[in-house]
């Protein structure tokens, strides 16, 4: 320290003597602007992280269902178009058991249904459903890792470990299905509208064809989205890394700024389609089956050649659920061979249950005209049954290591969604 | 003693409904908007303000688009309000009251019906479009939904009464005697109009302006309804972002910018028709 100069006093006198004083104006001011600082930084948003998530404490499942009973009613939140709306299965099941459910199709898309249902999981209060139906995939990770899937009980589902088969025990979202059982697969692909399109259309990158320009639709989903982005240009979404990301980006940039995007939906494509708005759509394989059945139109559904991805909507239980035990009484029911069968017959999605197949023939088999040719064509279907070869087609959803990762992937993706 | 307290007791319930509606979630807004991290664990307050530059950079087209729908919207407002607020307060006569209710019936309606409504009138093969199509009038890929002539047309029909009742507010207050000794001095009518009923009209006007630009610059459904992703706005980026993402911090940053940047507009409306305050004049 350099010696204080003799003419200036002590530099601690000094700062007493020429610091500013604080007046009663200054010291409300000052006392407001700590008060929102303080105000600031208290509201946090919690976080429900639980890390050990993926591999919960061996008694979490007893302690889990120790006590809960029998409410007799279950509340079922699924997706549309994915049940025959006469609900026979629902029906038999109240029948078989005493079990009412309560049905809605409240679920369009994974993103807006995990962020309105998170803040009341994240208060531990209900959501107002037993039972939902769930996709692999971010979300998916995202209900996992905040802990708000019950953990289920296997010695509650003795159908699941009879008829499911082999791949759908041993998912990469949920080995083991500590969380969720698979109520249906399926594929992501493209329908079309062969009266409006003028031909067949076999390839992604029709999706990019000028011809159809203001008639194209895409998903808004963002895995969905960036998932043929990257299949277009040979990029398997899998093992993509955050420079294929952004090819990819680059790409459906590209098909928007070309003004062929008429738009991004959720599952509205379907009703798109149907008023013409779009002739070629990103869509997903039961959807253009279904439509067809119940409004007789001709939409026709292919996997293009470049590629598709398939994914599987999951049953799961809230840990709120007001009635779990009726609701894995459900999710059991559902594989029974026959309902298997019955469902997949409606929805013409992947079944779980492979021994649903001989159920379907046997049905045609005993049904006539009309009915007995649709039930052969479901069971010799590849949407509802692919072979290994169709298989080997198929890509999987990215699963993304860190929040940090997915957050990068969506930071890419959203912008071209929301224009 | 208890005359003193009276007016603070008289303010305490508004007081208080906006401290917990207003105050406390502006706060927390704040907050969410500097705080860094995800939705499964947390978000921490840390003073990020790099959130607002990300997320202005990311999202300025859609913030400006906002601003310009919002204006045409309130321009063609103002257009198609004034003859009908000047017609029912000048011609209405004794139906006047009959007359504003038909006008407001359609808005007994839900807002979000009412706006979707207009998809099965707009659909691409509707009963507009398709007979038109037929005749070869129009081409088969032509469209209106999905443009923002359908977005600022579905804005301009659900904000239509918030501009005719103040501008008809204001015309039905003009004494009938003004415009007459206008007359009386050899004013034409188109002169009587320029110079004595529009002046006097104009707090109406400006009164509309404020309650059309304001919401009609931060809608969300209209576009969401009748638009496409190429007439995104800044409404739905803030929705999306809040309730699709769960990406608090840049829900948060576009939402107190859309704040200032309003609030900055009105003003400076405020001030280029000499105005010092505002509210006084959206009052009157």
């Amino acid at each position: 320290m350099p010696p204080t100069p003799r003419h200036l006093p002590d530099p601690v006198l000094l700062r007493g003597l020429t610091q500013r004083r604080l007046g009663r104006r200054d010291a409300l001011r000052l006392s407001g602007l700590s008060a929102l600082g303080l105000a600031l930084a208290a509201c946090g948003v919690e976080g429900q992280g639980n890390p050990d998530a993926s591999a919960p404490a061996a008694d979490a499942v007893a302690k889990y269902w120790a006590g809960k009973t029998s409410t007799k009613k279950v509340d079922f939140a699924c997706w549309p178009l994915y049940m025959d709306p006469e609900q026979p299965e629902l029906k038999k099941f109240t029948a078989e058991t005493g079990i009412a459910v309560n049905y809605q199709e409240v679920i369009q898309e994974m993103g807006p249904w995990f962020a309105k249902v998170q803040p009341q999981l994240a208060a531990g209060q209900s959501i107002g459903y037993d039972l939902m139906v769930i996709t692999n995939g971010i979300q998916f990770k995202q209900f996992k890792d905040s802990g708000f899937l019950a953990p289920l009980d296997p010695a509650k589902l003795p159908n699941f470990a009879k008829n499911a088969a082999p791949a759908y025990k041993q998912e990469a979202f949920d080995p083991g299905n500590v969380y969720s059982v698979p109520w249906a697969s399926g594929i992501t692909g493209i329908a079309y509208d062969e009266k409006r399109t003028g031909r067949p259309i076999t390839k992604l990158a029709d999706l990019w064809d000028p011809a159809f320009k203001g008639k194209v639709g895409m998903f808004s989903d963002t895995q969905e989205l960036g998932n043929f982005g990257m299949m277009v240009l040979g990029i398997d979404p899998d093992e993509s890394t955050a420079e294929d990301w952004r090819k990819a980006a680059a790409k459906l940039k590209e098909q928007k700024d070309q003004g062929i995007i008429r738009n991004y939906y959720d599952q509205s494509y379907i009703d798109a389609l149907g008023k013409g708005e779009v002739w070629i759509t990103q869509a997903w394989s039961g959807d253009v089956f279904q439509k067809n059945v119940s409004d007789g139109t001709d939409f026709k559904f292919v996997i293009p050649e470049e590629g598709a991805t398939i994914w599987t909507d999951n049953f799961t239980i809230p840990v709120t659920a007001a009635s779990p035990l009726d609701a894995i009484t459900l999710i059991d029911f559902f594989y029974r061979v026959d309902m298997a069968a019955s469902l997949a017959e409606y929805i013409n999605y992947v079944t779980p249950v492979p021994a649903a197949r001989d159920q379907i023939r046997k049905d045609a088999a005993a049904a006539s005209g009309e009915d007995k040719a649709g039930l052969e064509e479901i069971a010799e279907s590849p949407l509802v049954f692919p072979t290994e070869a169709d298989y080997a087609k198929l890509n999987y959803y990215r699963d993304f290591a860190t929040p940090a990762e997915q957050q990068e992937y969506q930071r890419i993706f959203e912008p071209i969604v929301l224009g | 003693m208890r005359r003193v307290l009276a007016p603070y007791l008289l303010i305490l319930p508004g007081g208080l409904w906006l401290l917990l509606f207003f105050v406390v979630p502006m706060v927390t807004m704040l907050s969410l908007s500097l705080q860094q991290g995800d939705i499964v664990n947390g978000y921490v307050f840390t003073g990020h303000w790099q959130t607002y530059v990300d997320a202005i950079s990311a999202y300025r087209e859609q913030l400006f688009r906002s601003l310009v729908y919002g204006a045409v919207t309130t321009i063609v407002l103002i257009v198609v309000s004034f003859p009908v607020a000047y017609w029912i307060a000048f011609y209405g006569g004794r139906r006047k009251a009959t007359y504003l209710f038909l006008l407001l019936l359609p808005f007994f309606v839900s807002f979000v019906l009412r706006t979707i409504s207009w998809r099965y009138i707009l659909t691409d093969d509707g009963f507009v479009l398709g007979p038109l199509k037929d005749i070869g009038l129009l081409g088969p890929s032509f469209h209106l939904l999905g443009t923002p002539f359908a977005v600022v047309a579905g804005l301009v029909y659900n904000f239509l009464p918030f501009m005719v009742l103040p501008v008809y507010v204001a015309l039905e207050r003009i004494d009938p005697r003004v415009v007459e000794a206008a007359r009386d001095l050899y004013a034409d009518p188109a002169t009587a109009f320029r110079r004595v009923i529009l002046p006097l009209a104009l707090p109406g006007v400006f009164a509309g302006v404020l309650m059309t630009f304001v919401p009609a610059s931060s809608d969300y459904v209209n576009s969401a309804v009748l638009g496409s992703s190429d007439t995104t706005m800044i409404g739905q980026v803030i929705q999306a972002q809040y309730l699709a993402n769960s990406d608090y911090p840049t829900a948060s940053a576009l939402s107190f910018t859309l704040m200032a940047v309003l609030l900055i507009g009105v003003f400076a409306y405020a001030r280029a028709l000499g105005t010092e305050d505002v509210m006084k004049v959206a009052a009157r």
